[in-house]
């Protein structure tokens, strides 16, 4: 991480922290503490595609399958295997990361519509799965009776600890990719997304690294599956369909995809949006998200990011010759 | 298995089939000049269907009227899509570039919940009738408009770029757009007609499927990466191909809700579609050589 990123890290470490105690008291938006626990649920998804998107520079409309493979494997190992969150938790994120791997080896060689197409098709065969097998899901009707999160035998209930356990998450998780975009994996994919086939020439091995990355976001989304499944104790298909793999492209894009700090901006925003401001128009809000999305992309296509601070987190790569020990 | 079972799953498979068929056919409409996949593809057949319903419906106007109201209608936000968005977004990468495909068919997604609502529609079949019995099938009199307006469109299309000046222009794009602007080509302009040519494609799709299958805001989707199976399989920017690939697909799917699980039926078309792409991405009937040229 470079000094710039420290700095933001903290700062938003510290706002994050202290976030809390500043609503709480406020009656009028106590209950943004509950928008904010989502938003650091959908966070962990964004920072993932945005590790695939923003700096493999592949696409991936399956991000909500993955999110659903963590959850539904959380909520059926606790609900009818008496499995301990904690515990379903890395198996789910070890399920989702498999199904990526075997889905990554033939549908990362496809390029940019041909991707978007195939990791389309499986997030809609993943939703008819959830859908109809009912006997383990419980179909569209959904499925309840998840246990909560505990902490040393006590169950975590409020939306305090939540909050907490999930952002602490979103925090380790920004380190890990940080930790990654500035070794040689990161320069790796940096080559890729500019221009693979030099990549490939230079002796990277594109195929594997586009693999990894796509495995790590699909790990990403099924431990906040995970966290979002005992935070509502509920599951429904309808969590988990195209329309919500739309909304983490959204989420990514709006707040600009090559930057982590953008992902995390964006998911923030829209979550806000999504849960508070466009709620009054119900179902018609996917009107106003096509509108932000075509916006996005054909006016801002670096994202609310590029606006702020041209240079955070993006692009900037280190020379080789210091990194040694990154 | 009854003989009956087996001659009403193949009609409904191919009369399906066919529908995939225009989808895949209008998907390579533009994906021949532009090279782009339009993501909206699937919106323009739920629009065409819908626009029907209103005109027979609501404006109580005769059917064949109104399929060729539904066309135009459908043909013109083809061009408002291309004319104002897609020509602006000229410089953007490709990712960009699917983005706002898919931006834009959640809008005219959106656009036809706020105008239908959720429910969905019914429109009369093109003729009346009961079903005609056929060796213990009940075929509907419907599925005789659909195969018959589908081969008629496929001729009329295969005439066009065969024969017609706009046609060969159009190929020519294809083939190489710097050589073709260089011959004259207005290539921007053939890009303009060939989201217009997919948009009436697709409506005219969703016209006659409507009778049979009901119409509603949100098949959009389903309709479209079926139709992009039946476009990868029959080998991009085939004609022929992606009828026989869709007729393919059709049947996949309807003998599986048949023998196998209804529920299940939608998967099909897609695990083919997944099948294709990692396997097969030059198609059943596309040649190794001329796939070497596309990006996939």
């Amino acid at each position: 991480m470079g000094k710039k990123d420290w700095g933001i890290f903290l700062g938003t470490l510290l706002v994050i922290a202290a976030f809390p105690w500043l609503v709480k008291p406020v009656k009028a938006i106590s209950h943004y503490l509950d928008v904010m626990v989502f938003a650091g649920i959908f966070s962990l998804v964004s920072i993932g595609l945005s590790m695939l998107m923003g700096y493999a520079g592949q696409i991936s409309m399956a991000q909500a399958a993955f999110f659903g493979i963590g959850a539904y494997t959380s909520g059926i190992l606790t609900s009818r295997f008496g499995f301990n969150p904690w515990a379903a938790m890395p198996v789910g994120i070890l399920v989702s990361s498999l199904v990526a791997w075997l889905l990554g080896i033939p549908a990362l060689r496809l390029k940019g519509h041909y991707l978007a197409m195939a990791t389309l098709g499986f997030g809609v065969i993943v939703n008819i799965v959830l859908n109809e097998e009912v006997e383990w899901t419980g179909g569209p009707s959904g499925m309840g009776d998840i246990p909560s999160l505990s902490f040393a035998g006590v169950r975590i209930t409020s939306e305090m600890g939540y909050y907490y356990v999930v952002w602490s998450m979103v925090f380790l998780a920004l380190l890990f990719c940080f930790h990654v975009l500035h070794s040689r994996v990161g320069r790796a994919l940096r080559a890729i997304h500019e221009e693979e086939m030099a990549a490939e020439a230079m002796g990277v091995p594109t195929a594997r690294f586009k693999i990894q990355v796509f495995v790590l976001g699909a790990a990403f989304a099924a431990l906040a599956g995970s966290l979002y499944t005992h935070y509502i104790t509920f599951l429904n298909p309808a969590s988990f369909n195209l329309m919500w793999s739309i909304r983490f492209l959204l989420m990514v894009m709006v707040g600009g995809m090559q930057s982590l700090w953008g992902a995390l901006l964006g998911t923030v925003l829209m979550t806000f949006v999504g849960n508070e401001w466009l709620h009054i128009f119900a179902d018609f809000e996917i009107l106003a998200y096509g509108a932000i999305l075509l916006v996005v992309a054909l006016f801002l296509p670096k994202g609310l990011v590029s606006l702020i601070s041209p240079g955070v987190g993006s692009h900037k790569v280190r020379p080789p010759l210091t990194d040694g020990s990154s | 298995m009854l003989m009956g079972d087996v001659l009403q799953y193949t009609v409904s498979g191919l009369t399906v089939g066919v529908i995939y068929a225009l989808v895949a056919i209008g998907y390579n409409v533009i994906y021949n000049v532009t090279e782009i996949i339009n993501f909206a593809q699937g919106e323009f057949v739920m629009l065409g269907g819908l626009c029907a319903v209103f005109f027979v419906g609501t404006l109580h106007l005769p059917i064949s009227v109104a399929f060729l109201a539904s066309i135009l209608v459908v043909g013109a936000m083809g061009f408002i899509m291309e004319r104002f968005v897609i020509r602006r977004a000229r410089d953007v990468s490709v990712l960009s570039l699917i983005i706002i495909t898919i931006a834009i068919s959640i809008m005219l997604k959106g656009t036809a919940m706020f105008w239908w609502g959720k429910d969905p529609y019914s429109l009369s079949p093109f003729s009346s009738g009961g079903p005609i019995l056929i060796g213990g099938a009940a075929i509907q009199r419907q599925a005789f408009w659909v195969v018959g307006v589908s081969a008629l469109v496929v001729i009329c299309l295969t005439a066009f770029f065969q024969r017609s000046v706009y046609g060969k222009a159009m190929l020519a794009c294809a083939d190489n757009p710097n050589a073709a602007r260089m011959a004259g080509i207005p290539v921007r302009q053939m890009v303009l007609l060939s989201f217009v040519l997919s948009g009436a494609i697709g409506a005219a799709a969703g016209v006659i499927i409507t009778p049979i299958s009901l119409m509603e805001y949100d098949r959009g989707a389903m309709l479209g990466l079926k139709g992009f199976g039946a476009a990868v399989l029959g080998g991009l920017g085939q004609f022929h191909g992606a009828l026989a690939a869709g007729a393919l697909l059709g049947l996949a799917e309807s003998f599986c809700a048949g023998y196998i699980s209804s529920g299940y039926k939608d998967a099909v078309a897609l695990v083919l579609l997944l099948l294709a792409l990692f396997f097969k991405p030059e198609g059943l009937f596309g040649s190794k050589e001329a796939a070497g040229l596309k990006k996939f």
